[in-house]
């Protein structure tokens, strides 16, 4: 059977991102079986309100990404400002303040990728609301790899760019609003 | 890639890393993969090189292409006070405890391009410490440092670096500091003239002096957790009694072996003291 702590959720929005980010994670039960990585873009060098925000509105725990910290479930990561996340083979998450991707530190595109390559087709990818181009590229390797991939309904993101540039990279792409989204993250906790 | 190939990929680092020590005397051994694997793929992109073998090649034949390649794996992507609220930390609550001192030696370790370094020396002129300061600026690579040394900057990035500045408690004009020319801008050689440069490797040397405030900032995400902690070690041994260490703002010494002999100063813009 595959442990589902071996398995990753990653979530990239930007514009509109954080509210898509709550509605899909507002009701994941606080032992909720697979690590959720979340990307949000935000203001360079904000400090750390928005780690706070979310964890007051969720039931999981939600930390900023700790450089060489374990990949626990229970826990959404976010990346923290100004740094992208990497996923290392040992399941623990390293930093990295090299060049912006798609004008973006943290970039959607960095971690999705970096996902992939450590998690494989156990690799669930979520592109949310934004007006970037972020994410699908990293999208599209994450579905390469066999993982699974969803975009948000782009009729109902605050920003359709971002998804719609998604569907249109992905022919497989899944596209679901966000209750949809979160029902499918459910039903991967309960298998 | 497929995870076959990703698979040969990564045992290709693997004897590449090996390679590079045996050749040029790199280790890259502690260093955290997943950094490494993206580096060398988007070098590999840059320079239009079809595979790994082809990048073997060139960098055992060229060692001008290995200095390149150096530059472009490790990461030197820097910027002038970066986050502000460190840089005035270490005004408020570091240099009027150096500045009891009759002579402060500073190291600034992975100094890269030398945005950092000027940071500092712009701090130290206007707190009136540097004329008795002595900074050792270090990098594990040649090239980036005769760059810190020329002091030369995109004057693209000035209006963020001024605006950093005075978040950082600037108090001069920050213009003052550098002549602009053909879409550069030069900073006064005057701030540098008492930094000593030179090559050091935070993987393979050792302990070279003893200073007040070792800088070492965004260096140690690359390092897996047992090169952190003999840099950890290397920083301890190189700090006198009641030294400062200033890590990067997601660098921690809280999982470190030297962490009971450290006090934070300032948690939030990790910097600590070291108590004996």
């Amino acid at each position: 059977m595959q442990n589902d702590a071996l398995k990753l959720v990653v979530i990239g929005g930007s514009w509109g991102g954080i509210q898509a980010s709550l509605g899909v994670l507002k009701d994941l039960p606080v032992n909720y079986s697979i690590p959720v990585v979340l990307v949000l873009h935000r203001l360079r060098n904000q400090e750390g309100s928005l780690q706070e925000l979310l964890d007051k509105k969720l039931p999981l725990k939600v930390v900023e990404v700790g450089d060489k910290e374990p990949v626990l479930p229970g826990h959404v990561y976010l990346a923290p400002a100004n740094y992208h996340v990497l996923l290392e083979k040992d399941h623990t998450f390293s930093l990295d303040d090299s060049e912006l991707e798609n004008y973006s530190r943290p970039s959607i595109d960095v971690t999705f990728t970096s996902a992939a390559d450590v998690y494989g087709k156990n690799t669930v990818g979520i592109l949310l609301s934004g007006a970037s181009r972020d994410g699908s590229s990293g999208l599209k390797y994450i579905f390469e790899k066999e993982g699974l991939v969803v975009a948000q309904d782009p009729a109902e993101a605050e920003v359709a760019t971002m998804p719609q540039a998604a569907i249109a990279t992905i022919p497989g792409c899944r596209v679901m609003n966000v209750a949809r989204i979160q029902e499918f993250l459910l039903a991967l906790h309960e298998h | 890639m497929r995870p076959e190939q990703e698979e040969l990929f990564e045992q290709e680092v693997e004897a590449l890393i090996q390679d590079i020590l045996t050749q040029y005397g790199y280790d890259f051994s502690g260093y955290a993969r997943a950094s490494v694997y993206r580096r060398i793929k988007r070098f590999l992109g840059q320079k239009h090189l079809p595979s790994m073998e082809a990048l073997r090649e060139r960098l055992f034949a060229d060692s001008f292409f290995f200095e390149n390649f150096l530059q472009e794996v490790t990461v030197n992507v820097t910027e002038m006070f970066r986050d502000p609220t460190f840089f005035l930390s270490l005004r408020q609550n570091v240099l009027p405890i150096l500045s009891t001192y009759p002579y402060i030696k500073i190291w600034d370790a992975g100094c890269s391009t030398g945005e950092e370094l000027f940071s500092l020396a712009i701090l130290l002129e206007e707190e009136g410490l540097l004329s008795r300061t002595k900074i050792y600026a270090t990098d594990i690579n040649q090239k980036v440092l005769r760059q810190a040394k020329e002091g030369i900057f995109p004057a693209a990035n000035m209006a963020a670096y001024t605006s950093a500045y005075y978040a950082a408690g600037g108090k001069r004009e920050f213009s003052s500091y550098y002549t602009s020319n053909y879409g550069s801008v030069k900073f006064n050689a005057q701030l540098v003239k008492n930094v000593v440069f030179y090559p050091h490797n935070l993987a393979t040397d050792t302990s070279f002096n003893e200073f007040h405030l070792v800088v070492c900032r965004n260096v140690l995400i690359y390092f897996n957790r047992q090169l952190q902690e003999r840099v950890f070690h290397l920083f301890d041994e190189s700090l006198v009694s009641l030294g400062y260490l200033a890590l990067g703002k997601k660098e921690t010494l809280a999982m470190s072996g030297i962490s009971s002999n450290y006090n934070a100063v300032d948690k939030s813009n990790r910097i600590y003291r070291k108590l004996n």
